[in-house]
């Protein structure tokens, strides 16, 4: 297989409170022989918030991000939900409004950089699915999941408002040559068995590319309502009663139907469905503890990554039991 | 009014519904009830809903007016996913989610009769943002109310909302926080505060700038946007009222506020979220509350308390033009 090559925008999460996250993410792109390189210019996405205070600055540091990954002419991956639905809602606006994508390039302009739209940007669970291939990560398996019950947690800003994510998580890629396709399928495989449906992609109310990807892994996936559900997290510091709500009713969920285990592809849920159990618990009047895991280190765990890589002592839920 | 006769044969699809079925009168919990049908390509939801009706039972019940989408009477969720039955093509639906489609009402806990549900929460948080012009008019006016056609677009979208609900009972933070306003009631609050006629607008800001009902309770889910059939896209007009409250300086310094705003002075020093700061910064003396989460984190080595040089902070690589930027292209303050 040629070598799949991506720009890594990390995010800051991954940088700081979840080091777990970035350690395992390389070990996993080292195992399948994926290239990523890191945007170490980049800033902080936002969050969400940044917007909420300063719309058009919040886009031109988006924008900037992607002129990182431009500049590499590479697509840009990302591994926070939240970094995802920032960065492709900044990519939709300048792409789609002349007038907007003029103002923020005359503002980038006096740091010699020019948006340009030409890379795409995806989450890393969709490049795996698409461009290396559920069947060729299946053979990678060292260890199979198969003792495990896990719970899959989409978290909000990687499938709504789905057609956006529909749009950029199924982006095409660039022209063979500049970049190389996986033999693992891309557009073949979406066609088969489409990750979406015909107008959303991955449909919000049923998606089902994390259980595919635990499937492969050989593991159990567990099902269960609220695995599309939101956790809370942005509401953390202000109305803490709802986070906490939203949070411990996703974690009772997952536990009552059978769950070992819980893993996401957002490193904000992650953090708060791992750190809040006590305080959801408390407020709900009940027990609540089950690790959860940053989806590259539930891959990285089936593919007999070292614990230091997977990095299960950063997991404040106790969770180095699952290495076994 | 058979829909056979306008069904050609080979393009129907056999399904099976189960309908939510519950009178708040008589029965103690809701049940659910199974109908199997032939459903032609052209059905919308709303011909199920009549066919189950017509053909089986007769007490079945549901709203619907114009049968146009325009009168918002006729939402219900479909596997889960709101939709206004009059719109919704089933063929579309059986795509979705397979041959069994479960028929709910918008909220289960305020049904009162199966696909009817008690809607006076919504009515009343819409009617609280004052969803109208206000302002005083000239009974006699010489000339007419010129509106250029931007200021119109400002707020077109938000215009086509119809009232159905779908948004506001699909909205996780509705369902435990009673007093949120919701996103259809932001929507409308956006809608007459940039209407260039009206005069409330600084009124409806301080109403949704309160901290328990307004929109800094809103949790970003973007269910909102997802459930919209009119195109609303209702936490776009959050993020706009969040802004408007800065630009109009009714935005008060509290946790909430203080925590986007505080994303700049973090990315200014560091080009990265001061994750610690942060909490810091926006909770004042009120982070005492976070202490035994933060024991957790440092006992996992996720943050470092002594580290007040903030030599473990990472640092954009070419930090100074990001500081630039910030520089030349702020347009709030706090
Ligand atoms: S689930 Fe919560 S933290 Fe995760 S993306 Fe959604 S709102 Fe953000
Ligand atoms: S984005 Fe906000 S308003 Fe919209 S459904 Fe979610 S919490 Fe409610
Ligand atoms: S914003 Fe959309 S979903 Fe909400 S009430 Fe209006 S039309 Fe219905
Ligand atoms: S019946 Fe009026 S909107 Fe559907």
């Amino acid at each position: 297989m040629s070598k799949l090559k991506y720009a890594l925008y990390t995010g800051c999460t991954a940088r700081e409170s979840t080091p777990e996250l970035l350690s395992s993410t390389l070990a996993v792109a080292e195992k399948l022989g994926i290239e990523l390189v890191l945007l170490d210019e980049a800033s902080c996405c936002g969050a969400s918030h940044l917007q909420d205070f300063d719309e058009f600055l919040s886009l031109v540091l988006n924008a900037r991000n992607i002129c990182y990954a431009e500049q590499l002419g590479l697509p840009m991956v990302t591994i926070c939900n939240t970094c995802q639905l920032n960065t492709v809602m900044t990519k939709e606006r300048l792409d789609n409004d002349p007038e907007m994508r003029a103002r923020v390039n005359e503002k980038l302009a006096e740091v010699g950089l020019e948006y340009k739209g030409t890379s795409s940007v995806r989450h890393f669970l969709y490049a795996l699915i698409d461009d290396y291939g559920l069947e060729n990560i299946r053979e990678k398996v060292v260890k199979p999941l198969s003792h495990f019950n896990i719970a899959p947690f989409y978290g909000c800003h990687n499938i709504r408002p789905s057609h956006i994510h529909y749009k950029h998580n199924a982006a095409a890629l660039p022209p063979e040559g500049e970049y190389h396709i996986g033999e693992g399928g891309g557009e073949n495989l979406e066609h088969e068995q489409p990750l979406m449906s015909k107008y959303t992609g991955e449909n919000p109310y049923a998606p089902d590319s994390l259980e595919r990807l635990i499937e492969a892994l050989e593991g159990k996936s567990v099902d269960y309502e609220s695995k599309n559900k939101c956790c809370g997290f942005h509401v953390d510091l202000q109305a803490p009663k709802t986070s906490n709500a939203l949070t411990g009713t996703a974690l009772s969920d997952a536990i009552d139907n059978g769950a070992d285990v819980v893993v996401t592809p957002c490193p904000l849920c992650q953090l708060n469905m791992d750190l809040k159990q006590e305080s959801a618990g408390k407020q709900l009047g009940r027990e609540i503890e089950v690790p959860v895991l940053h989806l590259p280190q539930m891959i990285a765990l089936a593919l007999g990554c070292t614990l230091e890589e997977i990095g299960l002592k950063h997991n404040v839920t106790k969770a180095t039991g699952l290495y076994a | 009014m058979s829909n056979e006769k306008t069904q050609t044969a080979g393009a129907t699809r056999k399904v099976t519904i189960k309908a939510f079925r519950f009178n708040a009168e008589t029965d103690y919990l809701p049940y659910y009830k199974t109908y199997e049908m032939e459903v032609g390509k052209d059905e919308l939801i709303l011909d199920l809903l009549n066919r189950i009706k017509w053909e089986h039972d007769g007490s079945f019940s549901y709203r619907r007016s114009c049968r146009h989408g325009i009168c918002g009477a006729c939402g219900i969720k479909v596997n889960g996913k709101p939709v206004l039955s009059c719109k919704q093509n089933a063929h579309e639906l059986i795509d979705l989610f397979g041959d069994e489609l479960v028929f709910e009402p918008q909220s289960q806990k305020r049904a009162v009769k199966d696909m009817i549900v008690d809607k006076g929460d919504f009515w009343s948080k819409h009617a609280a943002v004052k969803p109208y012009v206000e302002t005083e008019v000239d009974p006699h006016p010489t000339s007419e109310t010129l509106m250029s056609p931007e200021q119109v677009e400002n707020f077109l979208d938000a215009d086509y909302c119809i009232q159905c609900g779908s948004c506001h009972y699909a909205c996780p933070v509705i369902e435990v926080n009673e007093d949120y306003l919701g996103p259809a009631a932001f929507a409308a609050a956006y809608r007459f505060t940039v209407d260039p006629r009206d005069e409330a607008g600084r009124e409806r800001l301080e109403t949704t700038a309160e901290l328990g009902s307004g929109v800094w309770d809103c949790v970003k889910c973007y269910e909102c946007a997802e459930a919209c059939p009119k195109g609303v896209n209702p936490i776009e007009k959050i993020t706009k009222l969040h802004n408007l409250q800065f630009e109009e300086k009714v935005a008060e310094r509290n946790v909430a506020t203080k925590h986007a705003e505080g994303f700049v002075r973090s990315i200014k020093k560091f080009g990265y979220l001061d994750e610690q700061d942060i909490v810091l910064y926006s909770e004042g003396l009120g982070v005492v509350k976070h202490l035994s989460e933060a024991l957790k984190m440092i006992k996992a080595g996720k943050v470092h308390p002594f580290d007040f040089a903030k030599k473990k902070m990472p640092r954009s690589k070419n930090l100074e033009e990001i500081q630039k930027l910030i520089e030349i292209s702020k347009t709030n303050e706090l």
